[in-house]
């Protein structure tokens, strides 16, 4: 138990130190500031106090300099708040190529996680300490948000939609995850926890959870179940329907001449509203499957198909690096590997 | 130098607008703006009064980590309802429907406003919107956060959504209807020899939070029209369920609510111009840039709402256009801090209430401006948005800034309004009270919020509690705070001492009738022939320092 009271949180991320000494220079600046006018407040109201209930001062003119100066000051200031923000911003937010993977799934009022080797979690993340962590986010509900103070990172979880977020810890431990967007009755119940853990523990966690499908297999079991097999192919070779083998990350060609990159959200999509993006050359035969998978299977399913053969990697394969990703606003960069 | 007692004052009458008729439909059919704005008074103040009790259940549920003293339903619904009261129903009327209805045409020389009957049709407008929502609270309330936040608030909340949105929806009907008046009057009732630019500075912002809400508030009307078809009908818009985008509702959302929190800073602002003038003798330094600092204030608040969204799956190019923005936003609010602070150079600066709570503004709104610096910068407000961080930094805007104007403004206008002055001491007192008490709630959130407290919790992790023992300490002042002037202003109403007509001895039109005024504002159409805040003539404007010689005013 500290016998102090904390000003800022732990730090266990490459972002801790970075964001931290954003906000140092902001709380300087504003200390700065908040000081000097108080300072000017004070000193004027009580050297330029009425003396006398007669008393008016002299008129003063305004003065273009001044003006000037208290507006070019600050927007300088300002500017170097808004270009050191706005490149961290971009830090945070642009995926790196070669991350560990682990899908998220919020639900009210709990998290759902599950890292590509097969291991299920609830309410708790296991990562090793230094390698980059991607999480692969979607909500089967309303919207939530992850915020792991100790790593100062946060990210919308979106129904409907796949977001991502990417850190690497830095110091084992164990440290808050939150749900930071209101969500309903139990949103503060939300909330879980994150262990950093050394390479070696990790490996020994993952080894102790042994038995656990992984989600590409999983995938490829409901691909069979659902009667896919039955247009894209045994093997996701193609038939009535197109072939998914090397579909993901890839631009595909729509009917009407448009083209999409075929990242999660458009398998999702394709999935539940398949007439909504038909492939060039195909008929729109294929039925919906709204309402007969969940948002888990579906995650399964993705994860299929970007194991196939072609695709930029294989079930349970071990880290490769893959190509950078194209946007960091794409949730759905090309570069989703499954480890 | 011109002594200012002797501004020519009509001899009092007998007769003025509070006296000159009796009975309840007198007042509920008035047309008169002076008494329109006495009952908005009385409505805002029920609100606030509701909206108060709200906070106080906040914070002793927070007091402690565990949700012990309110379950997390009741928790969501109050301070959803707090939210929705005080930013609907207190906040966005506060100054413009009261101090502005009452002093807009005084300050420029009508005798009311350019639509009468539109002026009180908004009061009514106001009462069934803020009365359904009423309703909706009693009913069963609301459990979405103030920003209604979709799919929650379209598909999953089983609470009195529709209602409270047709309440808010209604309202914005009369903040539509103030917006058109005030612009009307101010462009076309100026009295011979009120320029635009002899205009006393609140009525630059009023002018600008008319600009706001005629052009922002229907769009918060669409929204929630949107939403109540989806609610209601079915209709795919928001959920992705029915093939709609959440995200879009927090676009609309934040297109209209972003700029409304400039509806509630402006007036403020206006009245601190103002209050700093007014009680320091002297004309506002520089006051075509803190006039047109307004201005910019309205036009670019409209292009800065994705700076709430910068977690939001929103394009990181389109969070950086945003950020940009919203630290270029920043630059007139700092341009008039720095203005009032010039204005007290050598002056003469009398420590009435007004002035402390002006004073006060000027060194809160600092805060809350710089901290909003913090949220504008995309990697901190990564971290801190929907933090303490966040609630502190509006609060400091909120009831720091507007909150603090407002009552400086009630206390400064107060003899004009009533005929009475409030106890000056009992005033200064309590504006020291809510100063401190306001400090001791708020200033422990921003830290608390940047070690990630997140906000709209029922229950807390237990490292958090000392910072909302402080904050719920400290809000225990404030409302103590609070009543004070409660008291004692509605004390005054009979017992306070009897104001003259100009108890300030300013230069301002709206002291040189008597007080209470009459219906019909002035004897007689008043002729201006001085510019505002004149308190000496201009042949002895002093050119200060090294900057200059640069006259403004000519």
């Amino acid at each position: 138990m500290q016998s102090w009271i904390p000003l800022i949180p732990d730090s266990a991320s490459t972002f801790s130190w970075k964001v931290d000494a954003l906000y140092f220079y902001l709380s300087g600046v504003t200390v700065f500031f908040t000081l000097l006018i108080s300072a000017v407040l004070i000193f004027f109201t009580i050297r330029y106090r009425r003396r006398s209930p007669y008393e008016i001062p002299r008129p003063i003119a305004g003065s273009h300099k001044l003006e000037t100066l208290w507006t070019v000051i600050p927007f300088v200031i300002s500017m170097t708040m808004f270009g050191w923000g706005a490149q961290l911003y971009f830090e945070q937010y642009k995926p790196p190529p070669n991350a560990i993977e682990v899908y998220v799934v919020g639900k009210q009022w709990m998290w759902k996680l599950q890292h590509a080797t097969g291991q299920r979690e609830i309410n708790e993340l296991h990562v090793p300490v230094g390698r980059k962590i991607k999480l692969i986010m979607t909500s089967e509900d309303v919207i939530h948000d992850v915020f792991i103070p100790a790593f100062r990172t946060k990210a919308d979880v979106v129904p409907g939609r796949y977001t991502t977020l990417w850190f690497e810890a830095t110091k084992p431990g164990k440290y808050h995850l939150f749900c930071a967007e209101y969500c309903g009755m139990n949103h503060s119940g939300m909330t879980g926890s994150v262990y950093v853990m050394e390479a070696r523990e990790f490996d020994n966690w993952l080894s102790g959870n042994v038995g656990n499908v992984t989600p590409a297999a999983a995938g490829q079991q409901l691909y069979q179940t659902l009667g896919c097999a039955s247009c894209h192919g045994a093997n996701g070779e193609g038939g009535r329907g197109p072939t998914l083998v090397g579909l993901f990350g890839r631009q595909t060609p729509l009917e009407g001449g448009q083209s999409v990159r075929a990242d999660e959200a458009y398998i999702k999509e394709s999935i539940l509203n398949p007439q909504a993006k038909i492939v060039a050359g195909f008929q729109p035969i294929m039925p919906t499957f709204q309402g007969q998978v969940s948002e888990d299977q579906i995650i399964q399913l993705i994860a299929f198909i970007k194991s196939l053969p072609g695709g930029t990697a294989s079930p349970g394969a071990s880290p490769a690096a893959g190509t950078p990703a194209q946007s960091p606003a794409a949730s759905g960069s090309p570069t989703q590997n499954i480890r | 130098m011109q002594p200012i007692e002797s501004f020519e004052v009509p001899a009092p009458s007998k007769v003025n607008y509070i006296n000159a008729q009796y009975g309840l439909k007198s007042w509920l059919l008035t047309k008169d703006h002076k008494r329109i704005a006495l009952l908005y008074l009385a409505s805002i103040t029920f609100f606030f009064f509701i909206g108060g009790i709200y906070a106080l259940m906040i914070r002793l549920e927070l007091l402690t980590p565990q949700g012990d003293f309110l379950q997390s339903t009741t928790y969501n619904k109050v301070f959803t309802q707090h939210g929705i009261i005080m930013v609907f129903f207190f906040l966005i009327p506060s100054i413009p429907a009261t101090l502005g209805n009452f002093l807009i045409p005084m300050m420029i020389g009508a005798k009311d406003l350019a639509f009468p009957r539109i002026n009180l049709l908004s009061w009514y407008v106001y009462l069934v919107g803020g009365l359904i929502t009423i309703y909706a609270l009693l009913a069963g309330g609301v459990d979405t956060g103030w920003t209604f936040y979709t799919p929650f608030s379209t598909t999953f909340s089983n609470s009195y959504v529709v209602a409270t949105g047709l309440g808010i929806f209604i309202n914005g009907f009369s903040s539509i209807l103030t917006g058109l008046n005030f612009i009307v009057t101010i462009h076309t009732m100026r009295a011979p020899g009120m320029t635009w630019f002899r205009m006393p500075l609140f009525l630059w912002s009023h002018y600008a939070t008319s600009l706001i809400m005629i052009l922002g508030t229907p769009v918060i009307a669409i929204t929630i029209l949107l939403l109540a078809f989806e609610r209601v009908a079915g209709v795919g818009i928001f959920d992705p369920e029915l093939g709609g985008d959440p995200i879009l509702f927090q676009h609309l959302f934040w297109f209209y609510s972003h700029p409304a929190v400039y509806i509630m800073v402006l007036p403020g602002m206006g009245v601190i111009s103002e209050l700093v003038a007014n009680f320091s003798r002297k004309n506002i330094f520089g006051y075509s840039f803190v006039a047109f600092s307004s201005i910019a204030i309205a036009v670019f608040g409209f292009l800065v709402w994705g700076h709430h969204m910068f977690v939001t799956p929103q394009s990181v190019y389109a969070g950086m256009i945003f950020s940009f923005l919203s630290f270029a936003v920043a630059i007139p609010s700092a341009i008039k801090v720095f203005n009032w602070t010039a204005t007290l150079y050598k002056s003469s600066i009398s420590y009435d209430t007004p002035m402390l709570y002006a004073l006060g503004f000027i060194g809160l709104f600092t805060i809350g401006g710089m901290t909003g610096l913090f949220l504008a910068s995309l990697a901190t407000d990564v971290h801190l948005s929907d933090t303490y961080f966040v609630v502190a930094h509006f609060h400091y805007i909120m009831v720091g800034g507007t909150l603090m104007a407002y009552m400086g403004g009630l206390h400064y206008w107060w003899p004009k309004i009533t005929g009475r002055m409030y106890p000056e001491g009992w005033g200064r007192f309590s504006a020291l009270v809510i100063f401190v008490g306001f400090n001791l709630t708020f200033l422990p959130q921003f830290i608390a919020g940047y070690l990630g407290m997140p906000r709209r919790y029922h229950a807390y992790p237990p490292e958090f509690q000392v910072f909302n023992v402080l904050s719920t300490a400290g809000a225990s002042i404030l409302g103590f705070g609070m009543l004070i002037p409660a008291i004692y202003f509605v004390w005054s109403m009979r017992y306070g001492r009897h104001a003259e007509p100009n108890p300030w001895h300013l230069p301002g039109l709206e002291w040189r009738t008597q007080s209470p005024p009459p219906t019909e504002n002035f004897e007689v159409t008043p002729i201006v022939t001085w510019e505002a805040y004149e308190f000496a003539p201009p042949e002895e404007t002093e050119v200060v320092g090294r900057f200059g010689p640069e006259l403004e005013r000519t």
